[in-house]
């Protein structure tokens, strides 16, 4: 599985519940009180959100570390 | 964190303490910056550190009578450094001089009388500070004694080229102008009432009796305060030779009261204190910490020519033998206070002003939560500064006020958790037994790291203790200690606390140095005992290799630092087995191995650092008493044994190798089911009960750099398990059609668990794994 957000072109990510393909897809971040609005891969249906692998470990953890800071 | 409490700390950090030349100093040149200049090549730069501290640098380059020297640390280990003749090179070589800046001009008017070293000194001093300044000398010109000391002494053009400062700073200059001692129209008292302040030094001769009404000593001089330069007339300042005579003349003294008298005239004509905050005016001695044992003598650089003094190249030859003095034990023996580039004093400043931001970025908090706690600072620190004490103090502030960042402690927090859970803890009497005269504690670590040394110890113990011997499984609460989180803690010490109780309040025999020190200090009304001295080696198994081949490096838990019945029992019992021991370090100096004080959590690259820095102090296999160091030893690849490898062989958990010094790390996930594991197997042997079925729910195949990638995210094996189990049992998942992967998600109290898989048979094969703490809606 691509761990990534990939480009509109790669083969679709299908929702396991809906059977569906994931669609990008405006979804907010949130932590310590603050809200992020950010466009992702999600379920039509479900909503399910993919977070991939590079988000999460690089700037969702340095924003997650700077708010920690505040 | 509490403001006097914050000054105590930085004074107890003496770092920042003049050196001992610069304290012996009466106007406290940095003397260690201008030799640190000139061993740089940098003379303009060592002649501006001097004219900081001296209105006529170039003359007191020459001639200083230099008491700096006779208190410089060097000496400890060869000769002094010659901080005079480096004066003169950096005057030599470095002119001219930086030109003084005046401040804005004040109304003000101030008059000197007698234009020696003292009177020029107060002149350019009171110029400088934007005062009209009329300087009055008897003779034809200034400085007097200074031209007749010969050129080979002090060349005319050294006093020529500093007193050019005069006209630079605005000062009238009246030399032939005879001021009398005595009242009258060209005495004193018309001097005093046609300026706003008087500094008189007028040589070391006695003055006319009337003048000015100036109290006087039985021998006929002006008395004269010795911090302010006060006299008994509000608006009258007297220093230099008028106050030492008759001792022999000293250039620096004289002049240091012309310093003191400028500073005191102009809060005199501010309207200021005379005598606050000045306590660091004059010579002292200084109070900084150098180490100068173990140092190569080191001789004086003489200069080939005693007129002409250093050339340029002994100048930086003779510079560069300064030590330079700095205290900096501390920072010398740990990796943590190196690693931020500074010294407890500093610390201490940054650590409370994180504290007290109120909006922005607190940008100490990593620092704050990267030290180990392990008191190394303390036990090597002159003056016993505690950062553990600071850094611990900030914690809980930090816990109490909500501003702990949750990510710094968390995982090591929830390890915790399940060590104080049903998993793991038990509280039970020895088979046969309805009391406990004794109970074994071996420590959430040692049963993580090696649960059949607790097994056979607690045999061992059942075997030779009489009274029965308890078995307590449960957590100290170290961790949440060291996390700051004081209701966490006090929560495990009153688990801790209950189950002793419950066994019949036994004393302890613990295996855990942690274990041990937080009985000891939070729990003291439990007896307590470390378990070396009951491993008698009459016991020893035979499959032991011979003891006398094998020879180790002692490392020392550092929660037992200096505690000689845990450290010397230890050594006994080594001693007792026959095997050799080199110590790594002085007595009550043993480091941490990164997992103290939780850094290995906040802060896992420095604790790598922590450990490879003690590992690298010797080739030796290590022998150690703490599972945790042990294994800390081991995830840097350095051999180290427990000391219960020697006594119960092949006991260490999950291991193929015969070797114990080769026994991998087990990793956070294996820790906590080798805990689970144990107390199963404890249950099942010791006290015949059924076992609990530990298979579990969903079988997973993971390979090694999987599991090392696991461990460095910190997501537990067991936290693989359920959210692939989850998304199995719901199909909530994503899947991925040209892989034939899954990407299963689980948010687990605070943190979102990402697991990418697939089914393999019966079982799941786990390709990737990564978590975030935001929650995406």
């Amino acid at each position: 599985m691509s761990s990534q957000a990939g480009p509109p072109s790669s083969p679709p990510l299908i929702c396991g519940k809906c059977k569906v393909p994931l669609e990008p897809g405006k979804v907010t971040a949130s932590y310590l009180g603050s809200e992020f609005p950010i466009e992702l891969w999600k379920c039509p249906g479900c909503g399910k959100v993919l977070v991939p692998e590079s988000l999460a470990t690089g700037k969702m953890l340095q924003v997650e570390q700077a708010l920690e800071d505040k | 964190m509490d403001r006097e409490q914050v000054r105590r700390w930085e004074t107890q950090c003496i770092q920042e303490q003049a050196p001992a030349c610069t304290a012996a100093c009466p106007v406290h040149v940095d003397a260690r910056k201008l030799v640190e200049c000139a061993a740089h090549g940098d003379f303009k730069g060592g002649l501006a550190v001097l004219a900081n501290a001296v209105p006529l640098p170039l003359i007191l380059a020459h001639i200083c009578d230099h008491p700096c020297q006779a208190q410089c640390r060097r000496s400890d280990a060869g000769d002094a450094i010659e901080i005079n003749l480096l004066e003169r090179a950096c005057a030599e070589y470095g002119s001219p001089a930086p030109a003084a800046r005046p401040q804005a001009l004040k109304n003000q008017k101030v008059a000197v009388v007698g234009g020696g070293l003292s009177g020029v000194a107060a002149a350019v001093g009171l110029a400088t500070r934007g005062y009209a300044v009329t300087l009055f000398e008897a003779q034809p010109r200034l400085l007097g004694r200074m031209y007749s000391m010969g050129e080979d002494t002090l060349p005319a053009r050294v006093i020529d080229a500093d007193l050019a400062i005069l006209k630079r700073v605005g000062v009238e200059v009246r030399c032939d102008a005879l001021i009398s001692r005595h009242a009258g129209p060209f005495g004193l008292d018309a001097l005093a009432q046609d300026f706003d302040a008087l500094y008189l030094a007028p040589g070391p001769d006695a003055l006319g009796e009337d003048a000015l009404g100036l109290a006087r000593s039985s021998e006929g001089r002006i008395q004269i305060n010795s911090f302010t330069m006060a006299t008994s007339q509000a608006k009258v300042f007297a220093g230099g030779a008028q106050r030492y005579a008759p001792a022999p003349y000293s250039p620096i003294a004289s002049l240091a009261d012309g310093n003191y008298a400028a500073v005191s005239i102009d809060r005199f004509l501010q309207g200021a204190s005379l005598s606050a905050n000045r306590d660091n005016q004059g010579a002292s001695i200084s109070r900084l910490y150098v180490v100068t044992k173990g140092m190569t003598d080191s001789p004086v650089v003489n200069p080939a020519s005693s007129v002409d003094g250093y050339t340029r190249e002994e100048a930086q030859q003779e510079a560069a033998r300064c030590i330079p003095c700095q205290c900096l034990e501390c920072v010398k023996v740990c990796s943590y206070l190196e690693e931020y580039g500074s010294y407890p004093k500093r610390y201490v400043r940054q650590i409370y002003n994180n504290e007290c931001i109120v909006m922005g970025v607190r940008k100490a908090n990593r620092m704050i939560n990267s030290c180990t706690l392990c008191g190394l600072c303390t036990a090597v620190c002159p003056e016993n500064l505690s950062m553990a004490d600071i850094i611990l103090s900030a914690r809980q502030g930090m816990v109490q006020s909500g501003k702990m960042p949750p990510s710094a402690h968390d995982f090591a927090i929830r390890d915790m958790e399940f060590s104080q859970s049903d998993a793991f803890t038990l509280a039970r009497h020895q088979p046969g037994f309805d009391a406990s005269k004794t109970a074994f504690l071996p420590g959430c670590q040692l049963s993580a790291s090696s649960p059949d040394h607790v097994a056979r110890a607690y045999e061992h113990l059942c075997k030779t203790q009489p009274g029965g011997v308890g078995l307590i499984l449960e957590c100290c609460g170290a961790p949440a200690r060291w996390a700051g989180n004081d209701d966490k803690f006090q929560a495990a010490t009153h688990s801790l606390e209950a189950a002793w109780s419950s066994l019949g309040e036994p004393r302890l025999i613990t295996a855990c140095s942690s274990c041990f020190k937080t009985l000891k200090e939070h729990l003291p009304h439990i007896p307590v005992e470390p378990l070396w001295p009951h491993l008698s080696p009459a016991l020893l198994s035979k499959e032991m290799p011979d003891p006398a081949s094998l020879s180790f490096a002692i490392h020392d838990p550092c929660s037992t630092r200096g505690v000689s019945e845990v450290e010397g029992s230890a050594r006994t019992l080594l001693g007792q087995i026959g095997v050799n021991v080199v110590e790594l370090n002085p007595a009550g100096q043993t480091t941490c191995c990164g997992y103290g004080g939780l850094q290995l959590f906040a802060n896992p690259a420095l604790a790598d650092k922590t450990v490879a820095r003690r590992a690298a102090q010797n080739d030796a296999d290590f022998v150690t008493y703490c599972a945790m160091c042990r294994d800390r030893f081991a995830h840097q690849g350095k051999r180290a044994i427990h000391i219960l490898d020697l006594i119960f062989p092949n006991g260490g958990a999950g291991t193929e190798t015969t070797d114990p010094a080769e026994r991998p790390d087990p990793g956070f996930s294996r820790r906590q089911e080798n805990r689970a594991r144990l107390k199963t197997r404890l249950l099942r042997d010791v006290w015949a009960e059924q076992e609990i079925a530990m298979k579990p729910s969903v079988e997973l195949l993971i390979s090694d750099d999987m599991l090392k990638l696991l461990e460095k995210r910190m997501i537990l094996v067991e936290d693989i398990r359920r959210t692939i189990e989850q998304a199995e049992k719901t199909g909530d998942k994503i899947e991925n059609p040209t892989t034939g992967r899954s990407l299963a998600t689980l948010r687990s109290v605070c943190v979102t668990y990402w697991v990418e898989y697939s089914a393999e048979g019966s079982a799941f094969a786990v390709h990737n794994a990564y978590s975030h703490r935001m929650e995406v809606r």
